[in-house]
């Protein structure tokens, strides 16, 4: 309360015109980190460009859809990357035995499994989001390596389907983005005019409150880290059909920046506030990065160093530009 | 020893002028209290009167904006408790202060209690078996207060400070602790007591200090009938037994109850509770601090199972194991804190609708339009000032508490439950409050409306409950709820011969 008064005036009405319009922020430094890109190497910045760049946004985007979603309970979804790994090596290894429509519909039951028991451990036995989807997340890893050796025989083959939906482009545009852009209008809709949507928003706002209006926590906590690990068992499945070569680690480098795409995107860890649009953008700012700090040709530690040094400034920013407080 | 020494000896604790701001609100504006060594002096006040922080700048908890104190006939300017303790003013507050996660004995030697005189002081006060190896949160409330009480006597402090001893305690401990307080006090300590009970303090204290407005008004010794005089000071002069407000008498409710609670019990605090709420009715309920409402409410509201009693709904009886269960059946609630409320960080519009989302078969897509309508209604009938659009956390109190009222407007108010819900907002917006409350109650709404303004009985109510102790001990009709008739029901003193 104090702050506001010895902060000057304009700078506060800048605040709150941001707060209204997070993602405008967001759009001016991935504007500035294609700038930077195309000035560094001219030409670089292409259409061919453009449709990779989104090609490999897309798959982050979706798995912090995951970390969106939770967050606007002030929960995490850790899990994610792991229940990914898990749909894309089910589905991989039992396509050979079942033939790829079948293969793709039984790897999700068990990203769906690590997502119950999610909810049940998050509504029921009230633990914390962050140690229960990563107890769940190491446990999984663990089943992943013993199913590892019960279908080494079986060799394991990545669908057409999904190698056209991963890596194939269409006049130019991404195919993944059919299944993106529905994908995204969907959660975009439901955070805000769905009820579930307000829901996910008023537990991490205030969970008494909405406790008081009648809401039953535990319904919704369920159904989200189930609906979030089937996400994630999506974008696994998106994901084997963009790199082509399923492994026990496959999504695992995807997960921190998951997370780092939904903080940067203006959703608060917190709960309560933020937006999936936001998390768009932050994957795009994400990927553009990478790409920049590949060109830089720095050695790789010097290269981890900058990414996460620009996501802590980017968030610091971005958190003391919009909230108020 | 009581009376006539007491004048002989200097003062051990001195405050006169005592007065605290926080911003614009002047929490104390001339406090005095004088104590001397052997005596036991009351501090009494009706809720907001500057008690507690009265209370805390002499322990050391806040610094005073003006005024004088003086310990031992010196300055005594405390600059934290460590430094009150040290000084020998050692306080007992409402909340028990044994940290929950450790044991008895490492709680003991956090405060550099010595053991010996602590269990010497727990077996006089009543409590057998103590382990001190016991983790202090597994012990009853009553047990942690009985400790508190026993490690502030270890201390052999000059000036002991109780806060609201005995109200978790069974009636053998409160004798057992007035006991040890009143011999505590002819062994020589000062002792300041505060407490709502009439009957203690007549059996325990010398002197009543009463506050009002954030000035000490009155210091009386204690004597038969003294409760009249320290009533009528702590309500002030402006309130003669014709002050009344401009509503008639309502017609006594006949016919099946809205809402019957009968015998309801829960936890320490809530005892024995029966009432009926009718249909078109207003029903004010006003009580001191802790007498139970905050668990009737608890119960009614969904958020705690009653131990003892029933709850009928339109004649059929109800148990409720979530809110979710009492808003079913109609009983809605606005708890006295907004921020257990609200969603801060978002919209006017989620805030009021989010009743309307609350079951699963809600949780897929919001006619947007219907809801528009619906929240826009409450809007326009509870006058909230939307200009300030956007997050709930930058409108101002008295626009908070309207959306609170709101979301259930836009829901359906059947029966309707109003904690304090004036406390904190301005003037215009209680006004609208009242008429609101009045204009759902004409519509057919069941209201019960608990405040801790005596006026707001009259102002919006039709009839009053007052609880004392868990207890209902009056049900009177607004218009012969007289400030002084609610307040001396509220300390549980016996009504006034005839007409006052």
């Amino acid at each position: 309360m104090s702050a506001g008064a010895d902060r000057p005036a304009a700078l506060a009405r800048v605040g709150r015109f941001l707060a209204d319009r997070p993602v405008l922020p967001l759009l001016v430094l991935l504007a500035l980190l294609v700038a930077i890109l195309e000035y560094m190497r001219p030409g670089i910045v292409n259409e061919r460009w453009i449709a990779n760049t989104v090609k490999f946004a897309i798959p982050l985007a979706m798995l912090a859809a995951c970390q969106t979603l939770t967050m606007f309970t002030g929960g995490i979804d850790l899990s994610a990357g792991i229940a990914a790994t898990v749909a894309a090596f089910v589905m991989a290894t039992m396509t050979p035995l079942l033939g790829a429509p079948l293969a793709i519909l039984v790897s999700l039951v068990p990203a769906l499994l690590i997502g119950l028991v999610n909810g049940i451990g998050i509504a029921f036995a009230h633990v914390h989001p962050l140690i229960m989807t990563l107890g769940t997340g190491l446990v999984a890893t663990g089943c992943l390596q013993v199913y590892q050796r019960f279908v080494i025989a079986t060799g394991s083959v990545v669908p057409e389907a999904l190698a056209w939906l991963g890596t194939g482009r269409t006049w130019g545009f991404p195919n993944a983005l059919v299944l993106f852009l529905p994908f995204a209008a969907l959660i975009l809709y439901a955070q805000s005019r769905s009820g579930f949507g307000r829901l996910l928003f008023a537990l991490g706002s205030n969970c008494h409150a909405a406790r008081l209006s009648g809401v039953r926590a535990w319904q919704v906590y369920l159904a989200l880290y189930m609906l979030s690990a089937l996400i994630a068992g999506i974008t696994g499945l998106l994901y084997v059909g963009l790199i082509k070569a399923p492994s026990l680690s496959l999504v695992n480098p995807l997960m921190l920046p998951s997370v780092a795409a939904a903080v940067i995107g203006g959703t608060s860890i917190f709960g309560g506030r933020g937006s999936y649009t936001g998390t768009i953008v932050g994957a795009l700012i994400l990927t553009v990065l990478g790409t920049l700090l590949t060109l830089l040709q720095m050695p790789e530690g010097a290269r981890r160093i900058l990414y996460g040094a620009i996501i802590l400034a980017v968030t610091a920013i971005y958190v003391r530009l919009t909230e108020q407080t | 020893m009581r009376d006539e020494a007491a004048a002989a000896t200097p003062p051990v604790l001195e405050a006169s002028g005592v007065a605290k701001r926080f911003g614009a609100v002047t929490a104390l504006s001339d406090a005095a209290l004088t104590i001397r060594a052997g005596e036991v002096v009351a501090l009494m006040g009706a809720n907001g009167a500057g008690k507690s922080t009265f209370v805390k700048i002499l322990t050391g908890a806040l610094r005073r904006d003006g005024g004088t104190i003086r310990l031992h006939g010196r300055d005594g300017t405390l600059a934290s408790p460590a430094a009150a303790r040290a000084a020998g003013i050692v306080p007992v507050y409402q909340e028990p202060a044994l940290i929950p996660d450790l044991d008895v004995a490492q709680n003991l030697r956090l405060g550099d209690t010595p053991v010996e005189p602590f269990l010497h002081w727990v077996r006089e006060l009543g409590v057998e078996g103590l382990r001190l190896d016991e983790t202090a949160g597994r012990l009853p409330l009553a047990t942690l207060r009985i400790l508190d009480l026993a490690r502030a006597i270890a201390a052999e402090p000059d000036v002991l400070m109780l806060d609201e001893m005995t109200a978790a305690l069974p009636t053998d401990l409160v004798e057992r602790v007035l006991r040890v307080v009143r011999e505590q006090a002819d062994a020589g300590r000062a002792v300041i007591y505060i407490s709502h009970r009439f009957t203690e303090i007549a059996e325990l204290c010398d002197r009543a200090v009463v506050l009002r407005d954030g000035a000490t008004v009155g210091d009386l010794r204690i004597e038969p009938g003294v409760e009249d005089r320290v009533v009528e000071m702590m309500l002030g002069a402006a309130l003669t037994p014709g002050a009344r407000g401009a509503r008639a008498r309502a017609a006594a409710p006949t016919g099946t109850p809205r809402l019957r609670v009968a015998g309801l019990g829960a936890g320490t605090a809530l005892e024995d509770v029966s009432f009926d709420l009718h249909a078109g009715e207003v029903l004010g309920m006003v009580a001191l601090e802790g007498q139970g409402q905050d668990e009737l409410f608890d119960v009614l509201a969904g958020f705690r199972p009653a131990a003892r009693g029933r709850l009928e709904i339109d004649g059929r009886p109800a148990s409720f194991r979530h809110p979710a269960d009492a808003i079913a059946a109609g009983l809605t609630y606005v708890p006295g804190d907004r921020a257990e409320a609200l969603l801060s960080e978002r919209s006017v519009r989620e805030n009021i609708a989010l009743p309307l989302v609350a079951r699963p078969r809600r949780w897929g897509p919001i006619a947007m339009r219907r809801e528009a309508e619906r929240v826009d209604a409450a809007i326009a009938r509870m006058q909230i000032d939307t200009r300030a659009m956007g997050e709930v956390r930058r409108l101002s109190g008295g626009n908070q508490q309207k959306v609170t009222i709101g979301r259930w407007l836009a829901a359906g108010v059947e029966t309707l439950l109003l904690f304090d819900p004036t406390r904190g907002i301005d003037v215009r917006t209680k006004r609208q409050i009242y008429e609101l409350v009045r204009e759902l109650a004409g519509q057919g709404a069941a209201v019960l409306y608990f405040t801790s303004e005596l006026e707001e009985v009259r102002l919006a109510c039709d009839r009053a409950v007052v609880m004392f102790k868990g207890r209902v001990v009056e049900i009177l009709d607004a218009a012969d709820a007289s400030d002084a008739r609610l307040m001396r029901s509220a300390y549980g003193l016996a009504p006034e011969e005839a007409d006052a």
